[in-house]
């Protein structure tokens, strides 16, 4: 279970002290499917960091599986089971796609199997990729299909998923979605994703939304996707009516 | 011919990937300065220059053969200049492994300068690979100081991987490279620096003949408060094509300098440079801790990766 208490996160501006994330408090029972969304610029990928390790709450306190792990390194938090997708992957020189699975993955000597396995899932052809470097010969969307693969490869506790959706065409994401309904169908893992989909946050067991560094609705998707359609939740221009179309 | 130690078997292994200082095919061994052990096979013959220092290698034409042909240094304060030339006849097939390691335990700067020529003739295809590496635990330096100089006959081909690994103190390489029609090179210059350690490298490839190819791809290292120069030069005198791509990553308080250069004497030269310095990127590390690597793996697995 993870559990957020009165989280916090400020930044000094040179017009003074600015808000990030304010007073959040969130409990996300295991194996249940939750997505961020909100306006640009709202707290979520803040707040996805900050249980990550990569921010450092100003205050507050974040609990994985009743251990408090607000002080602990990025490198703990992952050996603890928590994995992260960035929105944007970075690249690297000299390193390849099954040398990333390899580290991504806990186990000794990936299988060349597995490897096929996790690429299949985010709709890659593994005899295309797995030798090849992942630096700038690779599209936006394939990095980003890999940095998905990663996730998997490490079979995480709790997978955390910044826009998996973003640069990624119409198909591939038909089959990424299929992927994160078959996980979450499993049942072996939590799952929070940052996502203006509506497929995503149709797969949802709960969506949050995010605005000015608080969670201003939490629901069903049930309940939330018709405010948000309908435009009654405030100011959250990123999804339209075109968008759930 | 001299015996080899622990010491010199160790060393053989990292430079050469030879086993107990064994190795398939033909070999020479040069340890400071005498013969360690040769082996000639029917297609590749060894011979000593009787003038000065060094060896002269004749592959058959036709053949295709693997050599070795490693230098160790252990005795410190030992100072060489060998000259190596290579006779690689027409249409042959070659691997060639070389490499210098020293070990100096003492006080005096070791250095081994080696002059290798290669002559590669039609349609050859030659695959050269060079391995530099230091170790002791002596206040003197160890020094490399590699030129080499390849002329490429028509169809030829030359793949040269060259890589200083750790603990040479000061190098200064020179490669120049000449290309006849439809020959092809390609120089992978990997290089790793340390401590106060200096590396300068200049090389030129020349594209003379009609569709040449001329390829430099560096990639180093700086760390600590070394100091890199690199100036690779690719002249394009008939219709070719030439790419030179050097990529850096500075750490500490090192230096790095990098000045490709191309130059067209052909209107059908095809001739590109790219240059690139920079620390390793924090996404980078940040993302190899999220697999659950520590700060400091993560940091030697962008390098190690890097400098593959």
């Amino acid at each position: 279970m993870l559990e957020l208490r009165d989280l916090c996160y400020s930044v000094d501006t040179p017009e003074g002290g600015l808000d990030i994330l304010r007073n959040i408090s969130l409990t996300i029972p295991d194996n249940r499917l939750v997505v961020f969304t909100g306006p640009n610029g709202g707290g979520k990928t803040t707040l996805a960091k900050a249980i990550m390790g990569l921010v450092q709450p100003t205050s507050g306190q974040i609990l994985w599986n009743g251990e408090d792990v607000t002080g602990l390194s990025i490198t703990e938090r992952a050996r603890l089971g928590i994995s992260y997708g960035f929105q944007q992957p970075p690249r690297f020189k000299g390193i390849k796609v099954k040398d990333l699975l390899g580290l991504a993955s806990d186990k000794k000597l990936l299988s060349k199997k597995d490897a096929c396995s996790y690429l299949t899932q985010v709709g890659l052809c593994a005899n295309d990729y797995l030798d090849r470097e992942v630096d700038t010969s690779l599209s936006g969307g394939e990095v980003k299909r890999i940095e998905i693969a990663t996730i998997l490869a490490r079979e995480p506790r709790l997978m955390i998923l910044d826009e998996p959706e973003a640069g990624i065409d119409l198909w591939s994401f038909a089959r990424l979605t299929e992927t994160f309904g078959d996980l979450h169908a499993k049942a072996s893992c939590t799952m929070i994703i940052i996502s203006h989909q509506e497929r995503i946050l149709s797969l949802a067991d709960e969506i949050l939304v995010v605005n000015h560094g608080t969670i201003t609705h939490q629901g069903p998707p049930e309940e939330v996707l018709p405010a948000i359609v309908a435009g009654t939740l405030g100011d959250c221009p990123m999804i339209t009516k075109e968008a759930t179309a | 011919m001299s015996e080899l130690n622990s010491v010199d078997t160790a060393l053989l292994e990292v430079i050469a990937e030879m086993k107990n200082g064994a190795a398939p095919g033909a070999y020479n061994i040069r340890k400071d300065s005498g013969c360690a052990g040769r082996m000639n096979t029917e297609n590749v013959v060894i011979t000593s220059k009787e003038d000065k220092p060094g060896i002269d290698i004749t592959f058959a034409p036709g053949c295709k053969e693997t050599c070795h042909i490693p230098v160790i240094i252990t005795e410190s304060g030992l100072k060489e200049t060998v000259y190596n030339d290579f006779y690689v006849g027409e249409g042959a097939d070659v691997l060639i492994i070389a490499g210098c390691g020293i070990h100096n335990c003492g006080e005096d700067a070791s250095e081994h300068d080696g002059i290798h020529a290669f002559h590669i003739g039609k349609n050859a295809k030659v695959k050269y690979v060079e391995k530099h590496y230091g170790e002791g635990d002596g206040l003197g330096e160890n020094i490399m100081n590699p030129t080499t100089i390849a002329e490429l006959d028509e169809g030829a081909s030359l793949q040269m991987d060259t890589s200083q690994i750790a603990g040479i103190d000061s190098t200064r390489r020179d490669t120049r490279i000449i290309c006849a029609a439809g020959a092809e090179v390609v120089v992978t210059e990997r290089l790793l620096t340390h401590g106060k350690q200096h590396a300068d490298s200049d090389m030129e490839i020349v594209l003379n003949g009609a569709d040449s190819k001329g390829r430099v791809i560096s990639r180093s290292v700086a760390q600590d408060d070394s100091v890199q120069v690199f100036r690779p030069r690719v002249v394009g005198n008939a219709k070719c094509f030439g790419h030179v791509q050097c990529d850096s990553i500075i750490m500490g308080s090192a230096k790095i300098s990098s000045v490709p250069e191309i130059a067209a004497n052909d209107i059908d030269a095809q001739l590109i440079h790219e240059a690139a310095i920079g620390r390793i990127a924090g996404d980078q590390l940040l993302k190899l801790e999220t697999l659950g690597l520590t700060p400091e793996e993560a940091e030697d697995r962008i390098l190690k990766g890097f400098l593959a």
